[in-house]
């Protein structure tokens, strides 16, 4: 198993920790991998066919490959070369059509508070991440594991479930209290995607002014796709308080958890948190 | 016992995930993914062994990080800040504040199911990578 995964990921990778929940403790296989200025952590709660294995390694070379296609700290990146107008559009990877796009859609979803052009340079950084890891929990169920959980740099895509009969349980880290948790969601299916001051300080700015997003320090989103929550999540934080709860109950499909810069927790009327948050006790025998 | 031990172990990895992910960066710094200086795969069962295992120093935006851990058969019993970043002013503040609350999380979530973590925290890149390294050493 071991042999396998490190491998399939280059030099880069480090063979995690080996536990995953019983009763498919035997059958599990997880990797981390280092790509992209983050960490992408798969954990596949399916039996570990070759079928697997081999998608596995497929998924890593996938994000390896968007990395080289859409880093914006690459000169030589498609997305850099595009950037200072160095390539035609019939040069372009046939990925890139299909990013831009869809950041298009979000940003018309949005009203303008999702972008990829931030101070006028394509930066399509905010939907590619989400989307590379939509993508890799994709090639994983195509190969027959239908029980991943693919956490793209906080940012995760579950399938499946952890366990017969047990959903996925995704802390949300506290923005204010480093090492803490907010809370827990559970879900089967679902994306998880929270923005952040925590993540990198006041990074996220707002596209109609150029300047940082205030009032809001966490905005996790949830929904079944990856790609749209991760741009969510960031337009949401954009936005601020009051216009992110007005979007979230006009979009049915997605639930929202807010927490303000005054420490005030708001969330959606179907956000799914864990209903009974109280750890289970772990006996010594 | 044996359940416990996977139990816990699936935590650490959850506390892991917790501590990683999303630098408190504007841009990644030019040296700051983690080069696990053993390249030996584990080759005893997960969740066996016991004893310190030190990460290996990891530098960030703020200066080196570097952890230890205390492994007993397998579970993880205690994680030892070894460095923590000295710059002056707030980012030394918020080291200071942000390294103990990580310990004690390290710690504190041994009981709690979790399968993975959404959003991460400052300085948490240095920090999981390097726990991720000590980690990796032990084999667990």
């Amino acid at each position: 198993m071991h042999d396998v995964t490190r491998a399939a990921a280059g030099p880069h990778s480090t063979v995690p920790a080996g536990g995953s929940q019983p009763p498919r403790a035997a059958d599990g296989l997880r990797h981390a991998e280092h790509v992209m200025g983050t960490v992408f952590s798969f954990d596949i709660r399916d039996r570990p066919t070759p079928e697997v294995r081999d998608a596995l390694a497929e998924a890593v070379a996938w994000l390896h490959h968007v990395d080289a296609v859409f880093s914006t700290y690459r000169r030589d990146s498609a997305i850099s070369r595009m950037a200072r107008g160095h390539m035609g559009v019939s040069d372009r990877p046939s990925e890139v059509a299909d990013v831009l796009t869809r950041c298009e859609k979000a940003a018309a979803a949005t009203d303008g508070w999702f972008s990829h052009t931030p101070g006028g340079r394509l930066d399509p950084s905010g939907l590619v991440k989400g989307w590379a890891t939509e993508r890799a929990s994709q090639i994983l169920y195509d190969a027959g594991a239908r029980n991943t959980c693919v956490n793209g740099g906080g940012d995760l895509q579950l399938r499946g479930e952890a366990a017969p009969g047990s959903a996925w349980r995704i802390g949300i880290a506290h923005p204010l209290h480093p090492g803490q948790l907010l809370t827990v969601v559970t879900g089967r299916d679902l994306a998880v995607a929270t923005s952040g001051t925590a993540e990198r300080g006041h990074h996220i700015l707002d596209p109609h002014t150029g300047l940082p997003a205030m009032g809001l320090v966490s905005v996790t989103v949830t929904g079944r796709h990856l790609t749209e929550v991760d741009a969510y999540a960031t337009a949401l934080f954009a936005m601020g308080d009051a216009p992110a709860r007005t979007w979230t109950r006009a979009h049915s499909a997605y639930e929202t958890l807010l927490v303000t810069s005054a420490g005030d927790v708001w969330q959606s009327e179907h956000f799914p948190a864990a209903r009974h948050d109280n750890p289970p006790t772990c006996h010594g025998g | 016992m044996r359940r416990v031990a996977v139990t816990t172990l699936s935590t650490a990895a959850g506390v892991v995930l917790l501590l990683s992910l999303k630098p408190h960066q504007s841009h990644p710094p030019a040296v700051s993914a983690p080069r696990p200086t053993t390249s030996t795969p584990p080759t005893a069962a997960t969740g066996t062994r016991t004893g310190d295992f030190t990460g290996d120093a990891i530098d960030t935006r703020y200066g080196p990080v570097q952890v230890s851990v205390t492994l007993d058969k397998g579970r993880l019993a205690a994680v030892h800040v070894l460095q923590v970043p000295s710059e002056s002013g707030r980012d030394q503040e918020i080291a200071a504040r942000a390294v103990p609350r990580l310990n004690e999380e390290a710690l504190g979530a041994q009981n709690a199911r979790i399968d993975a973590v959404s959003g991460a925290s400052y300085t948490s890149e240095g920090y999981i990578q390097s726990l991720q390294s000590a980690l990796d050493k032990a084999g667990a």
